[in-house]
């Protein structure tokens, strides 16, 4: 069980209940290693944010288990006393379709309340902040405001604040939904280059079939159940 | 990093402009306790700037500010040598209405005797009064000039000093005369009058059967000069010797004398509870009502800048921050708007405080109060945006 960095066994959800009841994801089970990088794949619907949603500990389980990075955090439904932001915090790094950067925080500051946020204050913050944003060459962008980047430029500075923590699992929804061909290959392959460097699994929930072929292994979802 | 600060700092025209108007609405609320604090010092200026310890007044009334008194000028001398009591001096007040350069001019006027006290405490420009007759000190609010005349009554009076900050309860600015001018402007008949009042009273006296025509003749100019006497003031001052038990000298004063004495205190009380009860009552109504219509404002303001940040706050939710920090988000910036707007206010009062028509006086207790309420107002008005931003699931940082 310790050498995955995901591993969800029957994991269940269902919402509603009676006549109202929908299961989004039924008896999924999947293993993750350390440095891997997994996609997610199949039709709106199917149940992907769902899942990325459960091991991502935004949305609790119905039934079903959820190891991330060696500890169990769900067995039917959350396992009592364990703090879910505080998990979320050191252990997981999300990339959203949108960016989601701060609109009022520089580039830099993006990727330094990521930091903050685990107690990593002033110049320590700010120079591992500057060291992600070299790497994904963004340097000459650091001070920018999300509203004078460009799509791969905000995509990639999400990408610096989710590998801030140096967390063992990357979520990622849709991530390269926004860019055009090239700067979402670019992106992608940024991301696998980091994420492999600091042995982070990475999951990436996308219906983009540009983006398949560079993954090491596909999950594909129909109706809430793993088909492939 | 904090947040709230980036925050402002990023929307800062749109952050100063609120600012700016709820500053606008907190200098009206500070102005507003400002003008009470000025209904109080006119109130007492008078009091204050006299230095008397007791008023003798006509019995049974409470004036000489809060009600009509009018008592005899020789009662002074009596006064005097009551025990305890160090110096008496007659005062006269009187409101009056003139017309200057076509537009009304409205002063309170003080009439004292120049070996006595009660006049102007300060003189700013000129000198003060030292003739018995026709000069006068105005203060500075009346804009008058130095040589400047004015009529009063049946003589001109001739501006030769100007004080300050010496204003009625009721707006007027104080102007003083010497006592034997003040009392021909108020009680002194024109010749006409004069004429009409000893033919009525030479008429009446005729008609008592009892007098000989030689009394009559005798009697007549005499009455006429009693009830045409001027030595009227409405006040006598005095200042108690040292080391005076001030409850003894008023009773002294009220049994043998049959005159009301009420000490400065009690002056301070009759005007405070009476005489500007109901403007304080309607200032603080007014100042009440501007506050609720700035918790409201508050409130609305950090309401629509945290659904605004909706989004911002899933996605910090999402990456694992905790409550407290995006409270603090809020909390904070309904704390900046409030000092922010604070200040603006105060900045903004300190600069056209003294262009108000009445004595606007800014007190620094009042100053922290409203200060500390504000702060008050701003927590309690961030709660419903912290309701709400407590409130949103970090799943909606998902999806485009």
């Amino acid at each position: 069980m310790l050498d995955y960095a995901i591993q969800t066994k029957n994991l269940t959800k269902v919402y509603g209940k009676g006549h109202t009841e929908v299961t989004a994801l039924s008896d999924a089970t999947l293993n993750v290693s350390p440095g891997e990088l997994v996609a997610v794949i199949g039709p709106s619907g199917s149940g992907k944010t769902t899942m990325l949603t459960t091991i991502g500990l935004i949305n609790e389980p119905t039934s079903g288990n959820v190891v991330i990075d060696g500890m169990a955090v769900a067995n039917d439904g959350w396992i009592p006393g364990l703090d879910m932001k505080r998990i979320r915090r050191e252990k997981l790094g999300f990339i959203f379709q949108a960016y989601n950067l701060i609109p009022f925080l520089s580039a830099i500051e993006n990727v330094m309340v990521s930091l903050s946020l685990n107690g990593i204050n002033g110049k320590i913050a700010r120079k591992r902040a500057t060291e992600l944003l070299d790497k994904l060459m963004l340097e000459r962008v650091k001070d920018n405001y999300p509203s004078e980047l460009s799509g791969g430029e905000a995509q990639r500075v999400a990408i610096a604040r989710a590998l801030a923590n140096r967390p063992k699992v990357i979520l990622a929804d849709e991530p390269t939904a926004a860019l055009d061909t090239a700067n979402g290959k670019n992106v992608m392959d940024l991301l696998k280059k980091l994420a492999m460097e600091n042995n982070s699994a990475i999951m990436v929930v996308t219906h983009d079939s540009r983006m398949i072929e560079g993954f090491d292994r596909t999950y594909e979802i129909h109706d809430g159940r793993i088909v492939k | 990093m904090n947040l709230a600060i980036r925050d402002i700092l990023y929307h800062k025209w749109r952050f100063i402009q609120t600012s700016f108007g709820l500053g606008l609405l907190i200098a009206v609320v500070m102005s507003m306790g400002g003008i009470y604090r000025g209904l109080i010092a006119d109130a007492t200026v008078a009091l204050n700037s006299t230095g008397a310890d007791l008023w003798v007044v006509q019995k049974g009334t409470v004036g000489p500010f809060a009600e009509a008194s009018r008592l005899p000028e020789d009662a002074k001398y009596r006064i005097a040598e009551v025990p305890g009591i160090a110096q008496a001096s007659g005062l006269s007040f009187q409101n009056i209405q003139i017309t200057r350069y076509t537009k009304p001019l409205r002063f309170f006027l003080v009439g004292y005797e120049l070996d006595g006290f009660g006049g102007p405490p300060i003189i700013i420009a000129g000198r003060n009064i030292n003739q018995s007759h026709y000069e006068m000190v105005v203060d500075k609010s009346m804009k008058m000039q130095l040589g400047e005349t004015i009529r009063l009554g049946l003589s001109d009076y001739t501006v030769v000093g100007i004080t300050k900050g010496m204003v009625s309860v009721s707006g007027d600015p104080y102007a003083y005369v010497s006592l034997a001018d003040a009392q021909d402007i108020q009680f002194k008949d024109d010749n006409n009058a004069i004429r009409n009042n000893r033919a009525r009273i030479a008429d009446r006296i005729s008609k008592v059967s009892i007098l000989s025509p030689a009394q009559i003749s005798q009697l007549a100019p005499l009455v006429t000069e009693i009830a045409g006497s001027t030595h009227i003031v409405n006040t006598v001052a005095a200042k108690l010797a040292p080391g005076t038990d001030i409850k003894e000298v008023q009773e002294t004063i009220q049994r043998w004398n049959h005159y009301q004495a009420i000490s400065t205190s009690e002056q301070e009380k009759i005007l405070t509870a009476g005489m500007i009860q109901k403007s304080k009552m309607q200032l603080s109504l007014f100042r009440s009502i501007l506050l609720i219509i700035s918790a409201v404002i508050i409130t609305l303001i950090i309401y629509t800048m945290t659904m605004e940040k909706i989004r911002v706050i899933a996605t910090l939710k999402l990456i694992g921050s905790p409550n407290k920090v995006v409270a603090g988000l809020v909390l904070q910036q309904s704390l900046l708007i409030g000092t922010i707007a604070y200040t603006i206010g105060y900045v903004i009062i300190s600069l056209t405080y003294d262009k108000f028509p009445r004595r606007v006086e800014l007190i620094p207790f009042d100053l922290a109060a409203l200060f500390v309420i504000v702060m008050v107002i701003c927590v309690f008005s961030s709660l419903l945006g912290i309701r709400k931003a407590m409130r949103v699931d970090s799943s909606q940082a998902l999806g485009g």
